[in-house]
């Protein structure tokens, strides 16, 4: 059995980060978009962390990377969160569709 | 070496104490009045304007994450100048919100995440900066929470500008993987030139094409604008994008200098696309903010052109053209703030006759379109001037002539508005606006900043001496 390398890792995260893009473009519910985007950066995250184990394990930047990434996502989604809340209290929906007030 | 780390983040310090002293002193007392807040901040930020005078000289502190040299305080006055007119010119809107305090706390942090951005010599910085500036923004444009289109806006610019910070960062560790630094220069000594770095590159350039509203990745720009109230798209549309046009400068001359042949073909792409679409599109308007929001996409064009250019040359012409970008079209939004607060007006036809009654806001709103649109005396005009010297140091005469049949385009749309001030008499036009002093004095300096830029040299010859070889 082969070990695990740097190249599975790599089709991993490329996976998730475009699964996560598919979802961004295709769901329609703005909370599940949110989750799509932090799979996104969370595929980012196993790219540093890979990137750093196998390749530069002199150093810790990769790693120091993901833990200011997993912090800013949080304060990303959190003002997310409060917009849809409010969004939800002026439309009664959480839906990306009826956001549609502003068009070309 | 205390003092000189205080020299080194003067800009910081300064707006770090202005948001502690909003966070502790006026949070929580419901005495103060509005009118005492702003007038406290607006002091704090004119002192931010005149910092870049004193001990402007290169230093690295937080182990070379954050570099400081003349340019770069240079460009931080010119932000802070922004938010400075921003808040002047929005007085009446602010002074009667009973949320004065947040808006001043959100705008805060994005211009100090803006500094630590243009600072950053490193990927980890320039990221956090990036995301202090973009995320307190969208919950600026909510600011008017009962109004649906102010959360759709707001919805929108966290949405697209979450989803380019994830193409940001997986372009940056890619550069990661390839180089094994975050720090700028190292990543510029070793980055090799192969398909995978061409890759990282596109992923980074998309990310900043969102932020700057780069036409393939523009559609949330119109619509943010039109939806958020008028000083925060002010403030989107002027200080963030000159902030982001500042590091992609840097980033583009700096990090990616190996890659000049793939970045100069998406660059040339990219911006026939740009003033082309922002151009074609902003002669369909009816909403002048929204029309304000394609006019500015084309703009960004320009400055895509400028960057094609022979280095220095190009990064003093962008830093030129942004600065009269901030007097121009500050005094536009001003105006329009001001009708839109005092009368709820936002359409094109709604300006008809408008000098009827508003004689000296018709001036400065006309000269601010004639300095948009590159009409001579102002100085709008050369600033595309240097613009397109700039893309003619490299020979790109092909660009300079579609760059320059756009601008033509421009004319019919900026002064069709113009027309409708002077020329078309309306039966009912808007009644006599009351103009704070406060708002006059912000107007007038922008009107002095237009046109004198334009006559007198040595402001670019100032800009031009600190633009150093790459």
């Amino acid at each position: 059995m082969t070990p695990v390398g740097l190249p599975h890792i790599l089709l991993l995260s490329t996976a998730l980060f475009f699964i996560g893009m598919f979802g961004f473009f295709t769901r329609r519910n703005l909370i599940t978009m949110l989750m799509s985007l932090e799979l996104m950066l969370n595929s980012v995250n196993i790219n540093f962390v890979a990137f750093n184990k196998y390749l530069y394990p002199q150093n810790l930047s990769g790693v120091f990377f993901v833990i200011f990434i997993i912090t800013i996502a949080a304060a990303e989604a959190a003002v997310a969160i409060a917009i849809i809340i409010n969004l939800f209290r002026s439309s009664d929906s959480i839906d990306v569709t009826d956001a549609e007030e502003m068009k070309f | 070496m205390g003092l000189e780390l205080l020299f080194t983040l003067k800009h910081e310090l300064l707006i770090s104490l202005s948001i502690f002293l909003l966070l502790f002193i006026f949070v929580g007392s419901n005495h103060t009045k509005g009118a005492t807040i702003i007038h406290i901040v607006n002091a704090l930020l004119l002192i931010s304007v005149f910092f870049f005078l004193f001990e402007p000289k290169q230093s690295f502190v937080f182990n070379q994450m954050f570099e400081s040299n003349g340019l770069i305080q240079f460009q931080k006055s010119i932000l802070s100048l922004g938010l400075l007119l921003i808040s002047a010119l929005s007085f009446q809107w602010l002074k009667h919100h009973k949320n004065v305090i947040e808006f001043y706390l959100l705008l805060l942090s994005s211009l100090l995440g803006m500094f630590f951005m243009i600072s950053a010599a490193n990927m980890l910085f320039f990221y956090l900066g990036l995301e202090l500036a973009t995320i307190p923004l969208a919950a600026a444009a909510n600011f008017d929470l009962e109004k649906r289109k102010s959360g759709e806006a707001a919805m929108k610019l966290i949405y697209s500008s979450a989803f380019s910070s994830a193409l940001l960062l997986l372009g940056i560790s890619f550069v990661y993987g390839l180089t094994g630094s975050l720090n700028f220069t190292e990543i510029s000594e070793k980055i090799p030139v192969n398909a995978l770095s061409q890759f990282a590159f596109i992923l980074v350039f998309s990310g900043f094409a969102f932020k700057m509203s780069v036409v393939p990745f523009h559609l949330w720009t119109a619509d943010v604008y039109e939806g958020a109230p008028v000083p925060v798209t002010a403030f989107l549309s002027v200080v963030s994008k000159a902030a982001i046009s500042f590091v992609f400068v840097q980033v583009l001359f700096k990090v990616f200098i190996h890659l000049e042949l793939s970045y100069t073909i998406s660059l040339a792409v990219v911006s026939i696309c740009t003033m082309l679409l922002g151009n074609l599109f902003a002669m369909r308007q009816e909403n002048i903010k929204r029309f304000l929001a394609f006019s500015s996409i084309a703009q960004v064009g320009y400055i895509l052109i400028a960057l094609m250019g022979s280095h220095e040359v190009a990064q003093s012409a962008i830093i030129y053209f942004l600065l009269v970008y901030v007097f121009s079209n500050l005094a536009a939004f001003g105006v329009i703030g001001i009708i839109s607060n005092s009368l709820g007006k936002e359409n094109i036809s709604d300006y008809k006759g408008f000098y009827q009654q508003n004689k000296f806001l018709s001036w400065a709103l006309a000269i601010a379109l004639f300095s948009l649109a590159g009409v001579p005396p102002t100085a709008g005009f050369f600033g595309k001037f240097f613009l397109i010297l700039a893309a003619a140091s490299k020979g790109y005469y092909l660009l300079i002539v579609i760059a320059a049949l756009n601008m033509i385009i421009s004319f019919y749309y900026y002064l069709r508005i113009v027309r409708n001030i002077f020329m078309e008499t309306s039966e009912n036009p808007m009644p006599q606006v009351l103009v704070q002093p406060i708002t006059k004095v912000a107007l007038i300096v922008c009107l002095i900043g237009m046109i004198v830029l334009g006559l007198y040299g040595p402001v670019y010859e100032y800009i031009a001496a600190f633009a150093k070889p790459f």
